[in-house]
């Protein structure tokens, strides 16, 4: 890939990495497949949820590998997207909202009383499940985080930085000679790929997924699943989704959520084709869900 | 048709309206016809309102001028002016503006010119077919002037250039269109800033307990209050309490904002509120502050809708006239206010004033200065709809 993406801040994710492993004796509470000794981006420890007085997510532990893709399956109210908004504190803006346990990003307790949110959320990019871009044109729809980081010290930086998000969310050709029309003008398949390319533009550790298909018809969702395989190369990502053939397609992990537990965490093609647990096997065949 | 009762609504086989179906069209044709007849009784009363204002208004744009002979004399002595048999058409209002004319232009002195002045409102009223308007012996040398040509009509710019006066061919509007400016502009200056600053705190900032609940209940009450109680409390805060000059620009723009205050936060809230929440969380979710959210996203988008509600407030504080009552605005104001402290009126007010007059002139000046505040009106409320159209698909 190109030079650029040999930033500060990815370099210093790899370094932290040693630190990240020393911190997990316990074996209680350690997923499976933490035994194959990959490098580990983000730790979850005994999550717990509530809304107001209902618990939405139980116990939580879960570990997120480096440069790889895990999605969360299960049914609708499971507690997967809560879940995934946890990674952000994007659950913060919920009045009533209360989180007990340990996410750990970077060695970083992301909910430890230094960490300033709006900080957080700079590193870690997130895309919805209904494209929403600005109503701003194409350009301004990539550079605003950057302003507003201060990542671009003039406009040929910007540009260029455009230009490099708009490739990795592989819109640059389609959109190279119309930057300045708005964004919200684009089909439905190319607004996505724009809030992707959006969430990359500021380099994030972690690329948050809330079924950013499930909006779209089936050509834009292949093209989106395409996006995610070569985005895995570069970036960490979390994917929420529906459903579980894309789960199956791009995912290298696969967590199953169910009734706000975690039922089931480990290797997309171990989990698909042989599930340690009934009630897996029971919604990934379809009997419920 | 099916000649079964029972298979007739639904499984007759046929296309045919049956009698239910037919039953169910006519109630739709009835119901449409209500709604008609509802449209057509709110525009007849529109046009009938319209009609009367145009019907009794428009000769007050128009104004009687009078040829006389003219011989300016020396200032102290201007009355001698016009000939004793031609002082009963020319407006005394012509006579004595004449010193402060000698005085500019005493070149003028001695001079004898034949020239159209403004002529008295009764022969202004007498030939728009008031006949009662003069004795019957002026009615006669006015029909021989008429006759000899020397009675005209012409544009009525005195309704602009001059302020309220006492003799009806000279009051004007001018005093009180430079007061509605200046009042209008302050409600603006006052209302507007607060009342966005107070919509974006509490649609976006404030957290949702019973204090920002009470306060919201309190707002919205606000602006069902009559707008005379809002004169009262003018009174109270900004004439007895901050010591602002009565009658004056800024009390009535204090005051008008005051009311118009409520209208701006509702509307700016609902405004906010349109802006899909998606657009929050894609900026919030990228590392923007809340406050960059706000000022970079929502504002902008809901600025047509802001705009809009402000336009709205502003065209009924315009039209305003209750709370001036109470703090002296509805007063006989005959020069334009030079600043925000002087005392002035506004055209509400001065159509309330000259509606009083016991003078036929000022019945039609009266429909005049409504035609005109209708018209200021309208532009305000197109220019509102304008702003939403222009801005709201831009993207």
């Amino acid at each position: 890939m190109t030079p650029y993406f040999n930033s500060a801040t990815a370099d210093g994710a790899r370094r932290e990495e040693p630190e990240t492993k020393r911190a997990e004796p316990r074996a209680d509470d350690a997923p499976a497949h933490e035994a194959d000794a990959k490098p580990i981006k983000g730790k979850v420890r005994k999550l717990n949820l509530f809304y107001g007085d209902t618990q939405a997510l139980f116990d939580i532990n879960l570990d997120l590998v480096e440069r790889q893709v895990t999605a969360l399956i299960g049914p609708s109210g499971c507690g997967k997207s809560s879940f995934l908004r946890c990674l952000n504190r994007m659950n913060d803006l919920v009045p009533s909202v209360r989180v007990e346990g340990d996410v750990i990003i970077d060695g970083q307790d992301i909910y430890a009383r230094s960490v300033d949110v709006v900080q957080l959320r700079a590193r870690i990019g997130m895309v919805f499940q209904k494209p929403n871009p600005f109503p701003k044109s194409i350009y301004e729809n990539i550079a605003y985080a950057p302003r507003i980081h201060g990542l671009a010290r003039n406009r040929s930086e910007m540009d260029e930085l455009v230009e490099h998000a708009l490739r990795r969310a592989g819109l640059w050709k389609e959109v190279a000679d119309r930057l300045d029309t708005p964004g919200t003008a684009l089909s439905g398949g190319q607004q996505q790929r724009l809030c992707i390319a959006r969430a990359v533009a500021v380099n994030p550790e972690l690329i948050l997924m809330d079924e950013p298909a499930s909006a779209l018809d089936p050509v834009a969702t292949a093209t989106i699943e395409e996006l995610i395989a070569e985005l895995r190369r570069n970036y960490t990502i979390v994917i929420v989704t529906h459903n579980l053939q894309q789960a199956a397609r791009v995912a290298n992990y696969t967590a199953f959520f169910h009734l706000g537990r975690l039922v089931e965490y480990g290797e997309t093609e171990t989990m698909f084709v042989n599930p340690r647990e009934k009630k897996t096997e029971d919604y990934i065949t379809g009997r419920f869900g | 048709m099916s000649k079964s009762a029972t298979s007739e609504a639904t499984s007759s086989g046929s296309f045919e309206a049956s009698a239910r179906l037919r039953r169910r069209h006519r109630a739709e044709r009835r119901f449409q016809a209500a709604c008609i007849t509802a449209l057509s009784i709110a525009g007849a009363f529109l046009v009938l309102f319209f009609s009367d204002m145009i019907r009794t208004g428009y000769s007050a744009f128009l104004q009687t001028e009078v040829q006389v002979e003219i011989e300016y004399p020396q200032p102290e002595e201007y009355w001698l002016a016009i000939d004793s048999d031609m002082r009963d058409f020319v407006s005394r209002g012509f006579t004595r503006q004449l010193p402060r004319m000698l005085k500019a232009n005493p070149e003028l002195i001695g001079q004898t010119r034949t020239e159209w002045v403004l002529a008295k409102a009764d022969v202004d009223q007498f030939r728009k077919g008031h006949e009662d308007a003069l004795d019957p012996e002026v009615a006669e040398r006015a029909r021989a002037l008429e006759d000899a040509g020397r009675l005209r009509f012409s544009f009525n710019h005195w309704l602009f250039t001059q302020g309220d006066s006492k003799l009806p061919e000279l009051a004007g509007l001018k005093s009180a269109i430079v007061g509605s400016i200046y009042v209008l502009a302050l409600t603006l200056a006052f209302a507007f800033p607060i009342g966005v600053m107070t919509a974006v705190y509490l649609e976006e900032f404030a957290p949702d307990n019973r204090f920002t609940q009470a306060i919201e209940i309190n707002i919205n009450n606000l602006a069902a209050v009559p707008s005379i109680l809002f004169g009262l409390l003018g009174l109270a805060i900004f004439i007895n309490f901050f010591g602002v000059p009565r009658s004056s620009a800024i009390a009535g723009g204090l005051t008008l904002g005051l009311m118009t205050l409520p209208i701006i936060i509702i509307s700016t809230r609902a405004a906010l509120r349109a802006v899909p929440h998606a657009i929050r969380e894609g900026a919030l979710a990228m590392g923007a502050t809340r406050w960059q959210t706000v000022r970079d996203h929502v504002l902008p988008m809901s600025l047509p809708g802001i705009l809009t509600g402000t336009i709205i407030g502003l065209a009924q504080a315009m039209g305003e006239t209750a709370p001036l009552l109470l703090i002296g605005m509805i007063a006989y104001i005959p020069d334009a206010p030079g600043s925000l402290t002087e005392a002035a009126t506004v055209l509400p007010a001065q159509i309330f004033t000259w509606a009083g007059m016991p003078e036929q002139a000022y019945v039609s000046r009266t429909a005049a200065a409504i035609l005109i505040l209708l018209a200021v009106l309208i532009a305000l409320n197109a220019t509102a709809v304008y702003l939403r159209r222009r801005f709201e698909r831009r993207w």
